[in-house]
């Protein structure tokens, strides 16, 4: 077969017009696995809505590879289950992007155990569990009954995120008290699934992970009642405790981060819109736990009045109420 | 082993027979249990493949219905579909593919039939017997900096494509060469012989008998790279995309259109593995249904391949 030379060139002139011509309505969203679903549901919904006019793409580089590609301006849209951090702030000062920080819902995370074990129906206190997983206690605390005299004499088989996941630095900051600060001798995996598996399979193992893995394995996991300080109440991870605010300090908000340059294009403030909209029913969809409702409205109010930057001013914190974390004053 | 023995010369003759019968008898015992050893392992491979494949298709037969080919991702397991993916995955091979070959095959003939034997080919030899077994993240690394960054690529179907492309260039260089070696040494001295150049010896001779060869190493190559994850990540493939790349053929003039290349896309191990991560269970079967296809679209490839060396090898006469 003989290709000429000028179909050729065809091809190519077609290739370069058609390239400067299709810019199409695109939103580009990446970040976190962790708000991901919920990103998922509302652009799988969005894009019905629009009738395909608009297109829009969601990718898994996690909190932080997410901010690299949003402070260099790639991304429209960030999600995030942590906070951005002084230095993503930095870096998105440099290269002159501005955003607004949104809250759309919350991820409880959930401390799990073998359906038969009863011990623990009466909950467990933030400091047990700080005995159980602080690094001191590697190597050493292996037997229930070490933690509390009152627990069995059993080997505790403990289960947990992965090193390189928000979930596990949120969990160690809330409950260790240092982000990222555990004992290391302990199964873990980035994938949730496998930790559903191991507390499943040991009558002696405690785990934790997001509440949606616990939401859908319902019958096969108990989920332990937390005790947020000596004297109050057990609380269990719910839609309402964590709703109410009263399940602590493992509850976190999850973000998105829109880029304020992004958002004069129409197609991207349409979605933000659609997301404030119909993100509530979404997430409880996908077994995450909306924020309340004057939540979405405030954050609608923010973008309205260009309250751009974050609130946080660029650490971490645990067992913030949505209420006052909308209230505060945000920074660049 | 037993071993004859060594024996009064008066009873060689009597025992030799039975010796030699014992002998033969020990060796085909050896032959036997070898042969024995030789199935196990094949069959441990086997089997093993044939488990997980099995164990798939029963997980995801529920999911294996037309509509699963022809629907987008979705929140929902049971209108989730494999659609952006197998389109991405096909669109990606061929870009490897007709970028890896020509460039694969031109390189295993230059290094085969013109370079000259001195260090500088040595070293170009051994560096990529070498990348052959660099692992694939770093083809990622390297084509998120250089295509992504430096030429200005973006995160699209093009880079992805030359990323593979890269990532298989060696098996089919090495292919392509190996192929060239088993080549008889008459035929291309009986080419010279009637005063034929280096190029029509290649084009004529070279090329066509090691082209079944030159197919199978092009094919494992494509094999490989269909189900390579690492460094489509890092290149920033997508999880959720909803949409298809726009059509290569178009209504209007010139009625081709590789605005494709640009468009941003998913693969099949990437849908698959975001899926075997999801709380709900229902999409570990469409996890399973994707992997079943992805397996048969490997079979498919190989298949091909094998179909391809057998046609290539009955029009050979020498």
């Amino acid at each position: 077969m003989r290709i000429s030379p000028r179909l050729v060139a065809a091809a190519l002139a077609a290739a370069v017009s058609t390239a400067a011509l299709a810019q199409s309505a695109l939103v580009k969203v990446d970040g976190s696995s962790t708000v991901y679903p919920v990103t998922e549901a509302v652009a799988e919904e969005f894009q019905k809505a629009e009738r395909n006019a608009i297109r829009v793409t969601v990718g898994i580089s996690g909190t932080g590879g997410g901010f690299k590609k949003f402070c260099r301006g790639e991304t429209d849209i960030q999600d995030a289950s942590r906070p951005i951090l002084r230095k993503e702030m930095d870096d998105c000062a440099k290269a002159g992007i501005t955003y607004y920080e949104l809250p759309v819902a919350f991820d409880a995370l959930t401390v799990v155990v073998n359906p038969k074990n009863t011990f623990l129906d009466k909950g467990i206190t933030v400091e047990q569990l700080k005995k159980m997983w602080e690094p001191s206690a590697q190597g050493k605390l292996l037997r229930w009954n070490q933690v509390d005299p009152s627990w069995p004499d059993a080997p505790m088989k403990l289960f947990g995120a992965g090193a390189d996941s928000g979930t596990f630095d949120y969990f160690t900051e809330a409950v260790v008290g240092k982000a990222k600060s555990s004992r290391g001798d302990f199964t873990a995996s980035e994938d949730d699934n496998v930790l559903v598996q191991g507390v499943q399979r040991d009558v002696n193992a405690l785990g934790y992970f997001g509440y949606a893995y616990y939401a859908e394995n319902q019958g096969k996991l108990k989920a332990v009642p937390i005790i947020e300080k000596a004297g109050k109440p057990p609380v269990k991870p719910s839609m309402e405790s964590v709703l109410d605010g009263t399940y602590q300090p493992l509850a976190r908000p999850i973000f998105i981060y829109v880029s304020a340059r992004a958002l004069d294009r129409p197609e991207v403030r349409k979605f933000v819109e659609f997301y404030l909209t119909h993100g509530s029913a979404l997430a409880r969809e996908v077994k995450y736990v909306p924020l309340p409702d004057r939540a979405y409205a405030m954050n609608r109010e923010h973008l309205a009045r260009k309250k751009i930057g974050t609130v946080f001013g660029g650490v971490a914190e645990v067992g913030v109420r949505i209420d006052e974390l909308l209230a505060r004053e945000a920074k660049l | 082993m037993a071993m004859i023995p060594p024996k009064p010369a008066a009873t060689t003759v009597r025992g030799s027979t039975a010796d030699l019968r014992r002998l033969i008898a020990t060796a085909r015992r050896w032959d036997v249990i070898f042969i024995g050893l030789g199935l196990l392992a094949l069959g441990i491979g086997i089997l093993t493949f044939l488990a997980l494949f099995v164990d798939m298709l029963i997980d995801g037969w529920s999911r294996l219905r037309p509509e699963f080919f022809a629907q987008f991702p979705s929140r929902r397991a049971e209108q989730a579909g494999i659609l952006s993916a197998w389109v991405g995955s096909t669109l990606v091979m061929i870009v490897t593919a007709v970028v890896a070959v020509p460039l694969g095959v031109a390189a295993g003939i230059y290094l085969e039939e013109y370079a000259p034997k001195n260090w500088i080919t040595d070293v170009i030899e051994i560096n990529i017997t070498n990348l052959a077994g660099v692992p694939s993240i770093v083809y990622g690394l390297l084509a998120l900096g250089l295509f992504v960054y430096a030429f200005g690529l973006g995160q699209s179907v093009q880079t992805a494509g030359l990323t593979l492309a890269l990532l298989i260039l060696p098996i089919v260089i090495v292919a392509t060469r190996e192929a060239i070696r088993a080549i008889p040494a008459m035929i291309r001295e009986g080419a010279y012989a009637v005063g034929a150049t280096r190029w029509q010896t290649v084009r004529d001779h070279i090329v066509p008998y090691s082209m079944p060869g030159i197919l199978t190493g092009v094919i494992i190559g494509l094999s490989r790279a269909i189900g390579e994850t690492a460094p489509i990540i890092t290149i920033g493939a997508l999880t959720f995309i909803a949409f298809l790349p726009p059509a290569p053929v178009t209504a209007e003039f010139p009625y081709l259109s590789l605005e494709w290349l640009q468009a941003p896309f998913t693969v099949m191990p990437i849908q698959m593995f975001n899926w075997t991560s999801r709380p709900d269970e229902a999409f570990h079967a469409n996890a399973a249904a994707a992997g079943a296809i992805l397996v048969f679209m490997t079979l498919t490839m190989n298949g091909l391949a094998i179909w391809l060396r057998y046609r290539l090898r009955r029009n050979l006469k020498w």
